[in-house]
């Protein structure tokens, strides 16, 4: 990254993050065995990006749902089926809005502090100080944090998945007297652990592992000024949001 | 070292929660949760058209699940299909001249299997076989019978250019209909 290099053009640059990107990915998975060593710093990322984030994944779960069935079951008992509303917010959760509204957030409440921590080891140098101390940062830095949010991702999802129904039922069953029983048998007689919920699953994974991966990579190549990891963090929710839901169509497309 | 341990306690609490939720949505919300059955017994029937019925398609008594369509097999040599339905051992008191119908849930939902009770005071033991019996009601079945009536002469001198489709459509309208009375002659054949 020398000063002194032609500006590119705007083509031809995002052709060189792309694949400066990939590189970054294929560095990470090579010190994946490597971090092994420092299994608790992974643990303490868990912690940071997965249990740190429980209340807003839990909060916008439980609105989430609550909004879903509320504008379900107007809509459905228009077409006098707002018995199937339960079952319509158990496939819109699983299949779609679990993954990308938690990857949304993640890459919010998450991805941000990241790439803000790692930018500012870069700024300060003190990704450099390890390579001189022969600690790869990568290995010590990037690599817990990507394991941390591949791990963590499916695991938020599901959780706010799980309020997200909950958020429905109150307000399907509790509040516009919709029948327990008929909110729960046509959900169960529909849903399929397989199609339905393990579909949800694969995608908040992959949406974990880009979520982190463009958030570290963004932290890792910041230039090192208080503007650039400023830049650095704005680049990780648009290109994670981007990225997420692009991801999100192909994925669907495959998994259908 | 305290510090540690907390964050540690924090990150087992969350993976903990999320498998918890991952175990909840999977067993609860899902299909899963429609297999948890204690001691069940099978029933049989013979239908000439199931429809759409399904595997695992719920077999109903007065409206309540009672137990769950659990194979569906064409006979070869009857070329009928064969659906074993087992059925929940709280609900043994089952007449052995119900009669075992295949509905539609609403206008467009699921096939399910509805039981309507008979009289008789012999109940139903596991293994035991259907006599009385309702196919399924094909949409399209149903409406050829409105549109062409009953009377395929008059129709074929409407439409003569169409004369062979009548003559094929009249066929499946009386193979439909007889079930429907051929199952009655079965318990006749009993006593």
């Amino acid at each position: 990254m020398s000063a002194v290099r032609k500006p590119l053009s705007p083509f031809t640059g995002g052709l060189e993050q792309i694949g400066a990107c990939g590189l970054f990915l294929v560095q990470i998975l090579r010190a994946v065995p490597r971090s092994f060593r420092h299994f608790a710093e992974t643990v303490r990322q868990i912690f940071f990006v997965g249990a740190m984030s429980l209340v807003i994944i839990m909060t916008c779960g439980l609105f989430v749902g609550a909004v879903l069935g509320l504008q379900l079951y107007d809509v459905l008992s228009r077409f006098g089926s707002s018995a199937m509303s339960g079952t319509v917010v158990a496939f819109a959760l699983y299949r779609e809005l679990g993954p990308v509204v938690t990857a949304l957030l993640f890459a919010g409440r998450a991805g941000t502090s990241i790439t803000a921590e790692i930018g500012l080891m870069r700024a300060t140098d003190q990704l450099d100080a390890m390579e001189m101390m022969a600690v790869d940062p990568i290995a010590y830095v990037v690599a817990p944090r990507f394991l941390a949010g591949l791990i963590a991702m499916p695991l938020l999802a599901c959780i706010f998945n799980a309020l997200a129904i909950l958020g429905a039922h109150m307000v399907c069953v509790s509040w516009l007297g919709l029948d327990n029983g008929t909110f729960w048998s046509n959900m169960t007689s529909s849903v399929d652990v397989w199609i339905d919920v393990a579909n949800g699953v694969w995608k908040s994974i992959a949406f974990g592992a880009v979520v982190t991966l463009i958030a570290t990579f963004q932290g890792y190549t910041t230039s090192p000024t208080s503007e650039g990891v400023a830049y650095a963090t704005t680049r990780t929710v648009v290109f994670s949001s981007i990225a997420t839901l692009a991801i999100d169509f192909v994925m669907t497309a495959f998994l259908m | 070292m305290a510090q540690r341990q907390s964050f540690q306690i924090g990150t087992g609490l969350f993976i903990v929660l999320g498998f918890l939720a991952l175990g909840y949505l999977a067993t609860q919300t899902t299909s899963l949760a429609n297999y948890r059955q204690g001691d069940s017994y099978t029933l049989k029937v013979e239908y000439t058209n199931i429809g759409q019925l399904k595997l695992r398609a719920p077999v109903k008594l007065a409206g309540v699940r009672v137990g769950i369509v659990s194979s569906i097999e064409l006979e070869p040599e009857k070329l009928q299909a064969l659906v074993k339905m087992s059925i929940d051992k709280r609900f043994n008191q089952i007449p052995d001249d119900s009669t075992a119908a295949i509905f539609t849930s609403g206008l467009l939902g699921d096939q399910y299997v509805a039981i309507q009770p008979g009289g008789s005071p012999e109940m139903f033991k596991d293994g035991d076989q259907f006599v009385l019996l309702q196919n399924s009601m094909q949409l399209e079945e149903l409406i050829g019978k409105y549109l062409l009536g009953g009377d395929s002469a008059k129709k074929a001198d409407a439409a003569p250019d169409k004369a062979a489709a009548p003559a094929n459509d009249a066929a499946p309208d009386k193979a439909a209909a007889k079930p429907n009375i051929a199952a009655p002659d079965k318990p006749a054949q009993k006593k």
